[in-house]
């Protein structure tokens, strides 16, 4: 197991290297000076060329690579010029916000699809199954910034204007202000991540599920007489879920790393907002950090689905 | 009565691996043949890698126009030996000859030739066919690969040979779904012989198919071995069947051949304790008889073949065990006054008519001494 | 439904299993039926199926009749109508009898642009899938194929691509290359590939140890006739359906791209660079958003369905690999 752990963590220390010199090489080849968007138009080509050194701009792109990961590995992620702090503050700061919308999202859309699933499968081709397919594949083909955006009219301008003024229409309001407004105001976009993935996960628990009910081991539980949900929960659930669980922590994982339409849609200042403004802003301290910490992300999650995968599945040690 | 310790130690004996018959050269021969596959030791933190020796150590001979059968358990090694003849695995050791040339070490490219001459027939109706191709164009596929015919010469012997293996021309575009198990070995078998090859290696042929079928296409491979003047190994787990077509048989047990004889000499002649085992097994017509015959059961499974027993690796469910069987490997060659065609690989073999049913195992499990054991044969150099 | 009528035979005792040398069940059974033709005949009994695939010719014929739109209202995409097409405040219209779908803020018709907008995203959806296609069919084949030493390498790239934050990568390359349709077309094809190639790869890693595949072999068959020949025809099932289930995935996500700014530039119609600018109206001009939303939410639920349906005729037991 140790040498499974080891082996995974190195594969995706590469990865994140590979990609930590792809975002590099872009900014390399990109146009736009930043130095002297810092200095501002009115500068001397001596204020920019000072501030190009400072940077560190004009030396060679491999010196400069190296800095940053020296310095990164020791939590320095450089610094935002835009906003005078250094990144690790950015990201400190809009941590908490992606990480109060994801795990909210995360488990409604969990249980509502887990449960939809469930109950699609165990009667197949009902009514019930078919409705159940059918509000899946609807928000499964919505895009999630269409979903935002009339979640936003009928929830927010709607009930406003007919005087029920439960849903604000975007900004954040940390836990500090009391877990009500917290929560008011994530609940639209809560529901604009869960009712996607919901969908996607309605589809595949029902898939995992169906496939698990038909086999030989069910049968024979039933034939136990084991009553009808424990053979479902006890039994069913519990290989059927696997796939579902992988699915998740890749899921979770990718979004930690900013769920960007979500954001800009209800204006978080999460993380996936902080890299679409840093973006526009040519802000590239920012940029490299937040799509190194989104792959970072993604590479914990899976190694640590794959960990899970290999606990619950012996075979899959024995690679 | 054997006393060798091993190969070369009975004078007289000259350790000839080959079963050299009269006359004809041997289409095949295989000399000291041995293939083992490394495998990942499944313990987490192990080192080393294992290997599983799948074939130990064979040698034999194939004469043209015979049919040689193979028997064995389930993972004795048949299948892996097969595809060593068949150049589908390269050699770990030994060599092979065929018609003469040594094609033990040639190149994917150096078998291209060969390959119009040694065939194979595959067990799985059901796998052996790529599902999503014509059957046409299946049993066609070796002349595409050989750049042999135009399209039309290529259709013509196709349907040619769909009939004289029992299968309805007219079917040259069907799917291999369209066929019972029995047309699809049909189909396989004619896949084999399009290019007129010389030997064809028949790995367990029938194995998947019901037992009303079997006869038939095992009648099938017998006429056609005479219309195509074909040199036939015969691999199956089924004594039963291998006694049909053999005209020699051999016995592999974990990678060695344990005896090798004509087909009724094997049957009324059984020297060695694992094939006479195999034969109690086989079933009676005759219900009387049935309840009259020896009853051998072999004590214990059959052990790893990643860690194969010291010395005869028969020798853990042997009921003729003695203290020499865990020392020595017996070497494969004639015992008693059997002809040169017979040879067995056995310490102690049978006599003829000797009821194994009464034999008991006299060795411990553990380390044998050997001094304590009262031995009815002269040893020659064993004890301290 | 038996399609091996002759070998039920034989498993109830029949003695002669060259049975079909008797008379065909019917006459045209000679004909082998391909698993395309069956799998053909299934999709067409799938009702559903064929309602989505009738409204995806229905958008086709939109997107290349467009210009019949500008015919019939007389409003050409990019023209903006500040007298006709908006309020005195500046502010859109309202569907009416000139404008069915209304105007936007800068007075144009929305309903051709809609029209026109469908170009745009069946253009970038089939050229992008395409793209993704054929480089992760190659890369799969290759890496489940070979093995070794080339697997290990195309396995990373595999991964490294299916890590990358797709939304941000991309985003920046746009950003720095600035927006065009081929920029759009590459970008979302060079990061879709890596999913296909992984289904390939698996696909390919368990064909390989078929029979059949020795059996070539053992005939002397070149590795390239292998993967071709034998290798190829079994993959593409899978392959097609995920195809088709690709594109809708496409179509969102030039969608969303265009949304966040970074789609065509203007004044091209896209419908997601229609919902981005309605964004601002939502309160006063719902149809800038409903209707470029309609009908964006219209061709991804009938891919949707249409890939469903193909899902179900050709690949049954593909269920554990799209996801």
């Amino acid at each position: 197991m140790l040498r499974f752990l080891i082996r995974r963590t190195a594969l995706g220390a590469v990865v994140l290297w590979l990609i930590s010199m792809l975002v590099f090489a872009l900014f390399f080849v990109a146009p736009g000076d930043v130095a002297r968007t810092i200095a501002g138009r009115q500068a001397t080509p001596e204020t920019v060329a000072l501030i190009q050194h400072r940077l560190g701009l004009d030396l060679p792109i491999w010196e400069q690579y190296l800095g940053f990961v020296g310095r990164a590995l020791r939590g320095d992620l450089g610094y935002d010029y835009y906003h005078q702090v250094p990144v690790t503050t950015v990201i400190a700061t809009a941590a908490p916000i992606t990480l109060s919308l994801v795990v909210g999202a995360a488990i409604m859309w969990l249980a509502l699809g887990v449960f939809n699933g469930v109950m699609s499968a165990i009667r197949p081709r009902s009514f019930v199954d078919r409705a159940l397919t059918v509000f899946a594949l609807f928000f499964y083909s919505m895009p999630s910034f269409l979903l935002g955006l009339l979640l936003l009219y009928f929830l927010y301008f709607q009930l406003t204007l007919a005087g029920i003024a439960v849903f604000p229409p975007g900004g954040f309001e940390p836990l500090s202000s009391g877990v009500g407004p917290w929560a008011q105001h994530l609940i639209l976009p809560w529901l604009t991540l869960a009712l996607v993935s919901a969908a996607i996960y309605t589809r595949l628990t029902r898939g995992s599920m169906l496939d698990v009910l038909g086999e030989d081991y069910i049968r024979t539980a039933r034939s136990k007489g084991i009553s009808e949900r424990r053979v479902i929960v006890r039994h069913g659930l519990r290989s059927a879920l696997t796939p579902v669980v992988t699915q998740f922590g890749i899921d979770v994982g990718a979004l930690l790393g900013g769920a960007v339409i979500t954001e800009t849609v209800f204006s978080l200042p999460g993380i996936g907002k902080a890299s679409i403004d840093a973006l526009t802003q040519q802000n590239q301290p920012v940029i490299i950090a937040t799509v190194l910490l989104a792959s970072t992300a993604v590479v914990i999650a899976n190694i640590i689905v794959d960990v899970m995968y290999a606990v619950l599945d012996p075979r899959v040690r024995l690679h | 009565m054997s006393t060798s310790d091993g190969p070369g130690t009975t004078p007289g004996a000259v350790v000839v691996p080959a079963l050299v018959s009269t006359g004809d050269d041997p289409l095949l021969r295989l000399e000291h043949v041995s293939k083992s596959f490394p495998v990942q030791s499944s313990k987490l933190f192990s080192r080393g890698h294992e290997f599983v020796h799948a074939v130990d150590d064979v040698s034999l001979e194939v004469l043209p126009g015979e049919t040689l059968g193979l028997v064995g358990e389930t993972g004795c090694g048949k299948s892996t030996l097969a595809r060593c003849i068949a150049r589908l695995y390269d050699l770990t050791s030994g060599s092979i000859t065929f018609d003469g040339k040594d094609i033990s070490h040639l190149s994917r490219r150096g078998m291209r030739p060969l390959r119009s001459e040694i065939q194979m027939i595959f067990q799985d109706p059901y796998g052996s066919l790529n599902p999503r191709r014509r059957v046409g164009s299946i049993i066609g596929d070796p002349f595409a690969i050989h750049g042999i015919d135009s399209r039309a010469e290529r259709k013509k012997k196709v349907q040619d040979l769909m009939e004289r293996v029992g299968l309805n021309p007219e079917h040259y575009n069907r799917f291999p779904a369209d066929f019972s198990g029995g047309q699809r070995q049909r189909i396989g078998t004619a896949r084999a012989l399009a290019l007129r090859p010389r030997m064809v290696i028949c790995d367990e042929p029938v194995s998947a198919l019901d037992v009303s079928v079997q006869a038939q296409i095992i009648n099938m491979l017998k006429d056609l071995q005479d219309d195509f003047g074909l040199t036939y190994i015969f691999i199956s787990h089924d004594l039963s069947v291998v006694r049909h077509v053999s005209d020699r048989i051999a016995v592999m047990y974990l990678g060695h051949i344990v005896e090798v004889a004509p087909t009724a000499e094997l049957f009324e002649h059984t020297r060695h304790p694992y094939t006479r085992a195999l034969l109690s097994a086989l079933p009676v017509a005759d219900p009387d008889a049935a309840d009259n015959r020896e009853r051998i059961l072999l004590v214990g499974e059959i052990p790893s073949p990643t860690n194969p027993p010291s010395g005869c690796r028969f020798h853990t469910r042997c009921p003729k065990a003695r203290a020499d069987c865990v020392r020595t490997d017996p070497a494969l060659e004639r015992v008693f006054d059997d002809g040169v065609e017979h040879q067995t690989a056995c310490l102690h073999p049978l006599a003829i008519d000797e009821d194994m049913s009464l034999s008991r195992p006299q060795i411990e499990d553990s380390e044998i001494d050997v001094a304590s054991i009262p031995d009815q044969e002269p040893t020659t150099g064993g004890s301290q | 439904m038996s399609l091996d009528p002759t070998g039920m035979a034989s498993a109830a005792g029949a003695v002669d299993d060259t049975g079909d040398r008797a008379a065909a069940p019917d006459g045209k059974a000679i004909e082998g039926r391909s698993p395309w033709l069956l799998g053909w005949q299934r999709l067409r009994r799938d009702r559903v199926a064929m309602i989505s695939l009738g409204i995806l010719v229905l958008i086709v014929l939109m997107a290349v009749l467009a210009p019949l739109a500008t015919t019939i209202t007389g409003h050409p995409p990019n023209e903006q109508y500040r007298q006709t097409g908006l309020s005195p405040d500046g502010l859109p219209l309202g569907p009416s009898s000139s404008f069915w779908m209304g105007t936007d803020d800068l007075g144009r018709d929305i309903l051709v642009r809609v029209a026109y907008g469908a170009r745009v995203s069946l253009l970038v959806g089939v050229v992008s899938t395409g793209i993704a296609v054929a480089i992760g069919v190659v890369v799969g084949l290759a890496a489940g194929f070979f093995g070794g030493f080339v697997d290990t390498v195309l396995a990373r790239f595999i991964d490294v691509a299916l890590t990358v934050p797709f939304l941000l990568v991309a985003i920046a390359l746009v950003s720095i290359t600035g927006p065009s349709l081929t920029i759009t077309i590459l970008v979302i094809g060079f990061f879709s590939w890596a999913s296909v190639a992984r289904i390939v790869r698996g696909q390919v890693l368990s064909l390989r140890e078929r029979e059949f595949v020795e059996a070539a072999r053992s005939l002397g068959a070149s590795d390239p006739r292998i993967m071709f020949v034998d290798i190829l025809p079994n993959v593409l099932a899978p392959v097609i359906v995920y195809t088709t289930l690709l594109i809708p995935v496409v179509i969102v996500v030039e969608a969303t791209l265009a949304y966040l700014g970074l789609g065509l530039p203007p004044p091209t119609a896209d419908w997601g660079g229609m919902i981005s600018d309605g964004q601002k109206y939502y309160t006063t001009a719902w149809w800038f958003i409903i209707f470029p939303g309609a009908a964006l939410l219209l061709t991804t639920l009938a891919f949707n369905l249409f890939g469903d349906g193909v899902r179900d005729a050709f690949d049954p037991r593909a269920d554990q690999l799209l996801q």
